[in-house]
């Protein structure tokens, strides 16, 4: 039992990427008809948001410390952050180690300036093309946004912890009656998940309770209709998937804490999202968001030490294999509209 | 130019390959010693082919690597300050190129990939006529790319790689590995683990599903276990796994209270990053304070898992804090050049590099089968890992292993890594059909042509 708790909670976090980066999919296929596979890459600068910003925080001068020498034997130059002069090194230390959550004022617009250039700078003009072209082109904008990347950060993971205040562990099993490490859970995924959940809530709740949602769920349902009715749909459009960036930013801001950033983690998570956003139906925001919960849960499961016991190499096909059996079931995945990608 | 340094063992092994072949007898019989191999150098220069990444996950390690090459040559054709000539026991180099011949070099982008990497090299080898493969950062790369320049009649200088199988079960006559092994990870480690954590231990190993997951899982299991501890279990984690929170969960449930992660590059800084979140060095197993080992450390690797690595035990080929003379001249060399010291990586390219041109040297010729004969058993010192056997057997370098830990006070970015304990090369040399290399057979050195 405590195993099965375990692994739920280890589904959470991971879905939680899952449904961000897919609800961001299903948003710009819903609207502009567009297939983004760049969305893993928005995913990934989201994530070098966090680290931009903390090398903002720690941007230093030197000084030489006569005392100490450094690996040729000259004296040591200490890199001091600019911060520190500014505020002293105490509130220094709290700003540099809140760089993580700062990120996310940090990253809101950057991610939504991205988006806008990506969809007014190249993706519009593929709006009319076969899907295969914005596939094409949408791949090849995301290895040229990972290879500038690369350019400035290298290719190794860049360390980028949480606060100091949610490092640790949490431990669920004492909590529920288990043996104490039996069921624990680190303080940063449960933040994480938690984060996830508000982004998710206040994404719906945009679209549902909002004039501009009203309009982009109508044109998300009948594009011409709400164009003969004098609205700008498009301007809207674009405007939705400069949110769309921003949630997968956000959701690799957060991230970074978890796994180190690294020029190729979005492309680790693209093909899954795609992945989630079917078997969750192509154009559906819920189904989307519930498929990468059970998707990433699945994933766990396949993980455990028992499971991989008797299935050899399940956790590497267990997303695919589900997928195949839902969408034999359902063709048009979990909540799938009827009329989306089957003209 | 003279062939008369060539000996009686390399012409026999270079005919016995041509004749088989079905070729005519090896040209460097005649009075020009440079032909009858593959991409004889015939001009006043001779082309080197260095294959590193230069993209994909490994492409900084691939960077310092290149660095390190660049440094040789410079130093190989008399420029700067020589770094580790100076300080080489064999004085055969005199800064005058190789054999008299300006040294230049090509350059190949593995991608970490091996049929990129065969392809690289095979491209510098058959368009710009390299007379040597050297590089890499991967055991599947290595063992790849040794193979191709054993068809081909190149001599390959591997990189960084640490497999068992690179000089074990798939060992090759023109293949050559300065860098320590899986085997020798596991041997250094045990007495230092035993030493401070007991010898009764219930281990988990993570390890990674490739070539050198297996070997050090191996090595270090086999290690560990003669001194008395227990392998709980030992879980296979994909190669492009980037969470490893489902594999870590369960350790504390099955009772370990050592985890072992068999894990390199991307994959190590991931699962050392995932398994200090789930706080299990903050935990209590067995009445111990639970503990992880990272067998295989780089010190590029270390700087992505940050603070995570403080006080965790694994093992490397080289540091550069060593204050012998010659890791102190690589120092040097290498820090004023570029302005931060160098990686092991560096370290056993640069070492490579040198070990190459001064076994032409000392053979005379440039002929694969005559640098294998002067490489083999070839002992020397002052590269910065002390008194160093290229063992004829098996092609593997035999020296002092370094065991490291993560420091706690780090003064620098590159500071990351404290050294416990030099192994004395007596406790990692082992047979050459010891188990964990059966197998392999090195064949006969093809010098092409």
């Amino acid at each position: 039992m405590d195993a099965i708790i375990l692994q739920v909670l280890n589904g959470l976090d991971k879905g939680s990427a899952y449904a961000l980066i897919a609800l961001g999919l299903t948003l710009i296929f819903g609207t502009l008809g567009v297939v983004n596979f760049a969305h893993g890459a928005l995913f990934m600068i989201g994530a070098f948001c966090a680290v931009t910003l903390s090398r903002i925080l720690t941007l230093s001068h030197t000084i030489i410390d006569d005392t100490k020498t450094d690996f040729l034997g000259n004296p040591l130059k200490v890199e001091v952050p600019y911060i520190y002069d500014i505020f002293g090194q105490a509130t220094g230390d709290v700003i540099i180690d809140w760089a993580v959550p700062l990120s996310i004022l940090f990253s809101i617009p950057v991610m939504v300036a991205i988006g806008f250039a990506m969809e007014r700078g190249l993706i519009k003009h593929f709006y009319k093309r076969p899907h295969a072209d914005q596939i094409l082109v949408t791949f090849g904008l995301a290895i040229v946004l990972q290879e500038i990347i690369k350019y400035f950060y290298g290719a190794n993971p860049i360390p980028t912890p949480a606060p100091a205040a949610f490092t640790g562990s949490f431990d669920f099993g004492a909590m529920l009656g288990f043996d104490p490490n039996t069921i624990i859970y680190p303080y940063w995924r449960l933040v994480y998940f938690a984060f996830s959940a508000i982004i998710i809530g206040a994404v719906f709740a945009f679209l549902q309770f909002t004039t501009f949602g009203m309009v982009v769920r109508a044109g998300m349902a009948d594009r011409e209709t709400v164009g003969l009715l004098g609205i700008n749909i498009d301007k809207r459009f674009t405007i939705m998937f400069g949110i769309a960036a921003a949630v997968a930013g956000l959701a690799g801001v957060m991230y970074a804490p978890i796994n180190s950033p690294n020029y190729h983690m979005g492309m680790d998570f693209l093909v899954l999202s795609f992945v989630v956003v079917v078997v969750g139906g192509m154009g559906s925001l819920s189904g989307a968001v519930l498929a990468g919960f059970l998707l990433g849960i699945l994933e766990s499961f396949a993980s455990m030490g028992a499971v991989l016991e008797v299935l050899p190499g399940i956790n590497q096909i267990i997303i695919y294999l589900v997928a195949i059996i839902i969408l034999l079931t359902r063709p048009r995945g979990l909540m799938g509209r009827k009329g989306v990608m089957e003209e | 130019m003279s062939n008369s340094k060539l000996t009686r063992r390399g012409l026999i092994k270079t005919g016995a390959v041509a004749g088989a072949a079905g070729l005519t007898l090896p040209t460097y019989l005649r009075a020009d010693g440079h032909a009858g191999f593959t991409n004889a150098p015939t001009g006043d220069t001779v082309t080197l082919g260095f294959n590193v990444p230069q993209s994909g996950p490994y492409a900084d390690e691939g960077a310092d690597e290149l660095r390190a090459y660049e440094l040789a040559v410079e130093h190989l054709n008399g420029g700067g300050d020589g770094g580790m000539m100076n300080t080489f026991s064999s004085k055969a180099l005199k800064g005058n190129g190789i054999l008299g011949k300006k040294v230049e070099y090509v350059t190949g982008d593995t991608q970490t990939k091996s049929d990129a990497a065969r392809a690289s090299a095979r491209s510098m080898i058959e368009k710009d006529g390299a007379v040597m493969i050297t590089g890499g950062s991967s055991s599947g790369v290595a063992v790849a790319v040794q193979a191709l320049c054993q068809e081909a009649g190149v001599i390959f200088m591997a990189g960084l790689t640490h497999s068992n199988d690179t000089t074990g079960k798939d060992r090759k006559a023109n293949g050559f590995r300065h860098f320590f092994n899986s085997y020798m990870s596991g041997a250094a480690l045990a007495p230092v683990l035993a030493a401070n954590y007991g010898t009764d231990r219930k281990a988990y190993h993570l390890t990674a599903d490739y070539n050198w997951g297996y070997t050090t899982e191996e090595a270090v299991k086999s290690s560990t276990e003669a001194m008395g501890w227990e392998t709980v279990a030992a879980v296979k984690t994909p190669l492009t796994q980037t969470d490893f929170s489902s594999y870590i969960a369960p350790v504390l449930q099955s009772g370990a209270d050592t985890l072992v992660l068999n894990h390199y590059g991307g994959n190590m800084v991931n699962s050392l990053t995932n398994a200090v979140q789930f706080g299990l060095r903050d935990k209590q197993v067995n009445g111990k304070d639970f503990q992880i080992i990272v067998p295989l450390y780089s010190r590029l690797m270390a700087k992505g898992a940050g603070a995570n690595v403080k006080g965790i035990f694994g093992s490397t080929n080289w540091h550069w804090s060593l204050q012998d003379e010659g890791s102190q001249a690589f120092v040097k060399s290498f820090g004023t050049k570029y302005g931060f010291p160098p990686s092991q990586a560096a370290h056993t390219c640069y070492v490579q590099a040198l070990l190459y041109a001064d076994a032409v040297e000392r053979a005379g010729s440039f002929n694969p089968c005559a640098v294998v004969e002067a490489l083999e058993d070839f002992e020397f010192d002052g590269m910065g890992n002390g008194k160093t056997l290229y063992r004829g057997d098996d092609h593997q370098c035999f020296k002092d292993v370094l065991v490291v830990k993560g420091k706690e006070n780090p003064t620098s970015e590159f500071d990351l890594l404290e050294i416990v304990e030099v192994t004395p090369v007596a406790q990692v040399t082992y047979e050459p059909d010891h188990p964990q290399f059966a197998g392999g057979n090195l064949g006969t050195c093809n010098p092409g042509a």
